[in-house]
């Protein structure tokens, strides 16, 4: 036990995560993920049921205003089912990046009293609305045996686009966690940007509705990955691998920069949170 | 590998106060390029609240940090404790680290005390494996047993408070970082804390502790091969740092004098010690009359005012508190403008050798302060040549004050 050394320096500028300091950190990310869900489910009446209720709603009101109304296709599949392959994810998404941008705010009391790497606390904040996904899945899995669609061998291809999802949630929630340390303003304008963001990525419309702009809107990385996570549950639809491509880049440049950001500035947490 | 247990070198670190901008952002950097083209780069206002502090810290010992607000002692701990970096410097530490900064960080009130107990492990350092193996121990220790299903929310605070200790008394750790979480709860459970605490120490922990009360520093750890800094500057016994701690507040001076503040009604001018005879002296010896002088004036008429003194030993406690009225009989002083002069004799044999702090206080009878000056003047009692030998340093351990008790004594049978 006297073996371990701890030696505390002034750090040099630009950091990089390293997951050899994270290892050891494991179980407390599983602590503060059930501690999240633990607190969750016990002051709302109908629980997990949250977790069904607003893809599910939403979509219902998709379905009528876009579907049927304004007439936009599914793609080849009946809308209901369409927008609520790509609500589910949506959901997970923007739940995930919500509860990590306001985590280390949240967190101040653990900041400024004990130490942990700090970047635990966005990276289990993305993690607990895993469950919701789950949760809402079976919503889909109904919807699938009602509209009678079977999946191809391709569903099994679903955990890679969960996990880039996952992954672009993290690497934006380091950024925004960090700067809402500092400048609040992130609280105000996140709700504000993911109700655009939902109207720039595919989930009401598929992305052929516009064949000429498909290389802008595969800017935004959630495009790929929320057509990609469609055809790959409906099976039916093509998947489009090189918009699924642009995104594993996108991706991984956000959540490296955000990491090493991240880890730059979390030396000024404590002193400024 | 010696048996140094925590190494500081040259330990320093920097605040920004007062400037908006604590970290670069990229945006600030956008934001800032012009003015920095054209005015050069901005000024800030620092603060260093560590300059250069080394120490060292061997195995098993215990470790008081002392000084007043602002010392630096809280920052010393968050660094030890990896919550905020050093600005520059180096410190090695042999050994698992386990800081006590707050009991019951990271509680959650919805969750059960069971729940808890494994949030609060995991957050403090414990793996799973070692709080299933303390758990009873920790609940045991806690009492609180019964409600160990229910949410903390319905603890009373003594309950939480006992429970988040410990989970803390139990982590495992070779060196011990403790601020002054045992401040908190009652008598019995400070009692209870403070025994966990030299159990601890005494099983070849090396334990850092920061408090302001000399008093709990003093039982905690003379018990102990013991080392106390003052403002991390001195290092030595806990008798002599603490008598330097006392003393150098202010700095030992026999004559104070203060700049006129006319927004007071009254305000303290001036505040010396003499001998008997009119000679400033901070030094007396036991059987000298320290005489205690302050200026007054009034600015205004101000009336029912009271002039008190309080005399403090090494160990912060109080051992003279005295009023104007006091020799002046249910009559309150009605000031008119101008200048008064008070002297104050203290009693000869009657202080044992040891520092003493006084702090001198105008203020409305039973009412609202007008001024207080703490620790305004520092003055010492030594024993040299006296007839009261017996009272040496070490009498500071048996009493406060040398007052003599009538002993009537004969043999009866």
């Amino acid at each position: 036990m006297t073996s371990q050394i701890t030696i505390i320096e002034p750090s040099s500028k630009i950091r990089f995560i390293n997951f050899r300091e994270l290892w050891p950190y494991r179980e407390l990310i599983l602590s503060f993920v059930k501690r999240d869900i633990q607190v969750r489910y016990r002051q709302t009446v109908i629980g997990g049921l949250w977790a069904i209720v607003q893809p599910l709603f939403t979509m219902v009101i998709f379905s009528f205003f876009f579907g049927k109304l304004a007439g936009i296709s599914g793609g080849g599949v009946p809308y209901p089912i369409f927008s609520y392959a790509g609500l589910l994810l949506w959901t997970y998404f923007t739940g995930a990046l919500t509860a990590a941008s306001g985590s280390m705010v949240a967190s101040t009391s653990l900041i400024t009293k004990v130490y942990f790497p700090r970047i635990i606390i966005p990276i289990a904040a993305t993690i607990t609305g895993l469950l919701d996904y789950l949760v809402a899945s079976s919503v889909l899995i109904g919807l699938m045996l009602y509209f009678q669609i079977v999946p191809t061998t391709a569903i099994l291809l679903v955990p890679i686009t969960l996990l880039l999802t996952w992954m672009l949630a993290m690497g934006m929630g380091f950024w925004l966690s960090a700067i809402n340390v500092k400048y609040r303003d992130i609280g105000y304008v996140l709700p504000f940007f993911i109700q655009l963001m939902l109207f720039v990525t595919p989930v009401i419309y598929p992305s052929s509705i516009a064949p000429n702009f498909k290389l802008l809107l595969s800017l935004n990385p959630m495009t790929g990955i929320i057509d990609a996570h469609r055809s790959m549950i409906l099976g039916g639809l093509p998947i489009n691998w090189g918009s699924l491509g642009i995104s594993a880049v996108l991706v991984l440049l956000i959540l490296f920069t955000g990491s090493a950001y991240f880890k730059s500035v979390e030396k000024y947490f404590a002193d400024i949170i | 590998m010696s048996d140094i247990a925590i190494k500081v070198e040259n330990i320093s670190k920097k605040y920004q106060i007062g400037e908006n901008k604590k970290y670069p952002t990229l945006r600030d950097k956008l934001v800032e390029l012009p003015s920095r083209l054209f005015k050069g780069p901005q000024k800030t206002k620092e603060f260093w609240a560590l300059r250069d502090v080394s120490f060292e810290v061997k195995k098993g010992e215990v470790v008081g940090i002392i000084g007043r607000n602002g010392a630096g002692k809280s920052t010393m701990l968050k660094i030890l404790a990896r919550i905020t970096e050093p600005t520059s410097g180096k410190i090695t530490m042999y050994g698992r680290v386990a800081s006590m900064l707050e009991v019951g960080t990271g509680f959650n009130p919805e969750l059960t005390g069971r729940e808890n107990i494994y949030l609060n492990g995991a957050i403090i350092g414990m793996t799973r494996q070692e709080i299933i193996a303390k758990f009873e121990d920790i609940v045991e220790f806690s009492g609180v047993g019964k409600f160990l299903d229910t949410p903390v929310k319905h603890y009373s605070s003594g309950m939480y408070v006992r429970l988040a200790f410990a989970v803390a008394a139990h982590l495992d750790a070779d060196i011990l970082l403790v601020d002054e979480v045992l401040a908190v709860g009652d008598a019995e459970f400070q009692k209870k804390c403070l025994g966990k605490m030299s159990d601890l120490a005494g099983s070849g922990k090396t334990v850092i502790f920061v408090s302001h009360n000399i008093g709990m520093i003093k039982n905690l750890c003379t018990k102990f091969r013991t080392k106390i800094f003052y403002k991390i500057k001195f290092d030595g016994q806990t008798d002599k740092a603490l008598d330097i701690y006392i003393g150098v507040g202010k700095k030992i001076t026999n004559n104070n004098s203060y700049k006129k503040n006319s927004e007071l009604d009254l305000y303290l001018r001036k505040i010396w010690l003499t001998s008997t005879e009119g000679k400033y002296l901070n030094t007396f010896q036991i059987n000298q009359s320290p005489q205690l002088w302050i200026e007054i004036e009034a600015n205004i008429p101000t009336n029912k005012a009271e002039v008190s003194i309080q005399i403090t030993n090494s160990s912060g406690v109080n051992i003279i508190f005295s009023s104007l009225s006091d020799f002046n009989k249910n009559k309150f002083y009605n000031f008119v403008p101008g200048i008064y002069q008070a002297k104050i004799s203290i009693e000869n044999n009657l202080l044992v050798p040891d520092i003493y702090a006084v702090s001198v206080t105008t203020h409305y009878r039973a009412e609202k302060r007008i001024e207080l000056i703490e620790k305004a003047i520092t003055f010492e009692i030594i024993e040299s040549n006296s007839n009261m030998a017996p009272y040496g340093p070490a009498s500071r351990s048996l009493t406060c004050i040398i007052k003599g008790s009538t002993w009537q004594f004969k043999k009866i049978e």
